[in-house]
């Protein structure tokens, strides 16, 4: 593999992170702005998600029908979503239509036309994504969970709820972007067939002249922890079970990684042996390490028929608890083989490359290039990975089960 | 890019879409048995089967299968369709050998009883998961419907009775017709070693026996349909129309594709713009599914029970629309583009490509460039759309709601 991996800081802060990856024909974007939904005020919950709406109801010279069409016609795959920090946006093309993509999110972004006559089907929109995560179950658990174990603003979820999202004014949706949408704290990284020296002067035109703001103080959360059961008339029943981890940032991550990586990376992991293949208790378990910037957490899942819910909490939790008993060499080397296949893989995809940039710059502030990230895995061994979690074992576990019957947590809950 | 191909002695058919420059190997085995070749006594069998084909050959244990594709690093799994079973692997062109190697062992089966019991827990898991999960079984109610005695309209997973009293034998014997080797494909795409595929292919599978195997393939005729069915406790009522499309043979595929982008894409359609865009529906969109003797067009909704039925009257309006008037040039170049766009960046990856060499083989044993499959796409002009709206309009479809 050649890399060809470059970042550049524009005087107003904006980043902008590129690969170029000559082989492919297409490109793909990814803007993240710090306008998630950790900054909704709190009676106006789902704030940040309606202006990730209302933002492509039009922009620049381009009313709402024409932003899509324009978009449509550049042939571009296109998502948009709001976490608790940021607001993104992303698209993947032919690369020669990167160009003129980029100038309609520069747009987006920083001139959007918040029509006042479409306010309405926005809030329609956003309601209907409110009722729709409702029927969601793994969501509502998973949401449930999240907001238990890291607490309000981190662990909530963008949509806000039937009442917040009445109250919100298309002031309240004015307001979050003129403060919010900012360079400072914005990453743009872009991957696929691209000369960087370009990107660098077409990023540059549309977006040096942007204003940085003062960025506002993020608040603190205050974290529940325990125990929580959700009555409700189903066939299976969702658990959901969190517990603290490093995040990644920190030097242990990836002896964390490798960890939760024998428990759940792949068809020969533990979970899916003990849970799935031994005892036939249900079709979905699995685990997986979950990053805030400063706070990290290992997030699992299941889904069992009433039946076998009490058993399979109690195998899962059981698993946890053997996890520092220690990880096996043929564990680790089957792991190894996975993780570094995937790192090649990931080079036929632009989309997936220009992600995987972002999450690095924004936790790390730097980009981990295939090869170094390669030299971690190798580096890992039973001795690092038994020593991590001797002294971080899985313990203070947050719980969340819906269905028709509350268990019983056999291990400690926080 | 290359198309070889190959046939062993014993029927079976191996072909594969070379190109060096690819990162990754991708290796499937594909089956031409899905839930239309299923009696109503197996119902559930081909799906079940597809999970027993992990657990183990006279070679190997299950926690063999599990672990070697893990040490393979491979991006492995098996899916069942109406029609097809499809087993695949995305690995590092170093491991093509030790991987063929695997599939091709898990393809013999041991079908053991204990190992039958165990894996059944799990279907039965696996049909209680998608009854709790929207759209709440529409999905299957309304292919019933509108199939009605075809076999087109068999549910993937069967039901908890009917895999419940399925046996280890009936399985058997359903392998041993359909997962004869004439039956099969091996296919390849990415970085692929073509000689050494066939050489591996000899050695692994030349022994299978050859057993005729057939699929009676009718078109079936769609039956009109309206049914809504109550779940209280949902929140959102969900909606499934179906009505008739060209199937994988048409050359009026191309068509209807571009038509259903036209309709009910996910973004910039008539539906989008009708029940999207002013937040009607949380979600509205068409998608063309094209089997061997018959196609569909599937349009679904998700939206509040108070506008389920003006949205519906919605629906009907635009199907009628398009009925009536057809589309215009700038929405056929608009879909062109968007599906050309669409089918380069598919076809980037190995992984993905797999699935549409096989899948046109499996349906119509021919071979298509990205090239050849774009130009396709750009032949299809205003009158090739308006002929499939003629001959399968939109209106006449069945329809099955759920929700509170």
């Amino acid at each position: 593999m050649t890399q060809a991996i470059h970042h550049h800081q524009f005087d107003n802060g904006l980043i902008l992170l590129g690969e170029s990856m000559g082989w492919l024909e297409s490109a793909a974007f990814a803007i993240q702005l710090p306008a998630g939904h950790a900054l909704d005020p709190v009676d106006r919950l789902g704030t940040a998600n309606f202006a990730c709406d209302m933002v492509q109801r039009g922009c620049g010279p381009r009313d709402s029908r024409q932003f899509v069409e324009d978009l449509d016609r550049l042939g571009t795959d296109r998502s948009a979503s709001v976490s608790a920090v940021h607001t993104s946006f992303g698209a993947t093309m032919l690369a020669d239509n990167l160009e003129s993509a980029l100038r309609i999110y520069a747009d987006l972004v920083r001139q959007p036309h918040l029509p006042e006559n479409q306010i309405e089907d926005g809030r329609m929109v956003c309601l209907q994504e409110v009722a729709a995560a409702e029927d969601d179950l793994v969501h509502r658990t998973m949401v449930r969970l999240r907001h238990r174990h890291y607490g309000a603003p981190w662990g909530r979820t963008p949509h806000g709820t039937f009442e917040s999202v009445e109250q919100i004014t298309l002031d309240n949706v004015a307001r979050h972007v003129s403060s919010n949408f900012h360079p400072n704290g914005t990453i743009l990284s872009v991957a696929g067939k691209i000369d960087w020296d370009q990107l660098v002067n077409v990023v540059g035109n549309l977006f040096s002249d942007w204003q940085p703001q003062s960025e506002p103080p993020l608040r603190t959360s205050n974290a529940e922890g325990g125990y929580e059961f959700i009555p409700y008339e189903s066939n299976q029943t969702q658990i959901g079970v969190a517990f603290p981890c490093v995040p990644y940032s920190h030097p242990d991550y990836f002896q964390a990684r490798g960890a939760v990586g024998i428990l759940s990376d792949g068809m020969s992991s533990r979970l899916f042996t003990e849970v799935r293949e031994k005892r036939g208790l249900c079709y979905t378990v699995h685990a997986s390490c979950h990053s805030l910037r400063e706070q990290g957490s290992v997030l699992c899942y299941a889904a069992t028929s009433t039946e076998n819910s009490q058993q399979t909490l109690d195998v899962l939790l059981a698993e946890l608890m053997r996890l520092p008993q220690g990880v096996e060499p043929t564990e680790l080397d089957r792991l190894k083989t996975r993780i570094k296949s995937s790192l090649i893989l990931q080079q036929e995809s632009s989309a997936s490359r220009c992600l995987s940039m972002a999450g690095d710059w924004y936790h790390l502030g730097r980009i981990l290039n295939p090869e170094e990230l390669s030299r971690i895995i190798d580096g890992l061994s039973c001795e690092s990975i038994n020593a991590f979690l001797a002294a971080n074992p899985p313990q203070t576990f947050t719980v969340v089960t819906l269905g028709e019957k509350e268990l019983e947590v056999a291990h400690g809950t926080s | 890019m290359e198309l070889r191909e190959y046939q062993l002695t014993n029927g079976l058919d191996v072909i594969a879409e070379c190109n060096p420059r690819a990162y990754s190997t991708a290796l499937a085995f594909f089956v031409n048995t899905g839930a239309r070749d299923e009696t109503p006594d197996v119902a559930g069998v081909s799906h079940f089967l597809e999970h027993m084909t992990f657990k183990g050959t006279p070679r190997r244990s299950a926690e063999d299968v599990n672990r070697e594709l893990d040490e393979l690093g491979s991006h492995s799994n098996a899916y069942t369709s109406e029609e097809q079973t499809v087993y695949y692997a995305t690995v590092l062109p170093e491991y093509q050998d030790a991987t063929l190697d695997l599939l091709a062992d898990i393809m013999r089966p041991s079908l053991r009883q204990e190992d039958f019991e165990m894996e059944k827990s799990v279907i039965l898991e696996e049909i209680l998961k998608y009854e709790d999960q929207p759209p709440f079984g529409a999905h299957e109610k309304c292919m019933a419907a509108f199939f009605g005695d075809h076999p087109l309209g068999n549910n993937i997973l069967g039901t908890t009775e009917s895999v419940s009293a399925l046996t280890a034998e009936a399985m058997t014997e359903y392998f041993r017709q359909r997962y004869s080797p004439g039956n099969m494909t091996l296919v390849a795409t990415g970085n692929v070693d073509f000689d050494s595929l066939v050489r591996a292919a000899e050695n692994h599978c030349g022994t299978w026996p050859e057993i005729k195997t057939q699929r009676t393939v009718t078109r079936a005729m769609g039956h009109a349909h309206c049914e809504v069915l109550q779940k209280d406790n949902a929140m959102q009522q969900y909606t499934v129309l179906i009505s008739a499309g060209p199937a994988a043979e048409d050359e009026d595929r191309h068509a209807g594709r571009v038509l259903a982008t036209i309709f009910g894409d996910d973004t910039g359609s008539r539906l989008y713009w009708d029940l999207v865009d002013n937040g009607l529906c949380e979600y509205a969109g068409t998608a063309p599914y094209e089997f061997q003797g018959t196609g569909i067009f599937m349009s679904f909704l998700c939206c509040t029970p108070d506008r389920f039925e003006a949205n519906l009257d919605l629906v009907r309006a635009a199907q009628a629309r398009i009925g009536q008037n057809g589309i215009t040039a700038d929405e056929l170049e608009l879909a062109k583009n968007k599906l050309s766009s669409q089918l380069v960046r598919q076809s980037e990856r190995p992984s993905n490509r797999i699935f549409s060499v096989g899948n046109a083989w499996l349906q119509r044993r021919s071979y298509q460039t990205v090239k050849q499959r774009l130009a396709a796409l750009q032949a299809v002009d205003l009158e090739a759309v308006h002929r499939v709206l003629e001959k399968h309009p939109l209106h006449a479809c069945t329809t099955v709601a759920v929700g509170p």
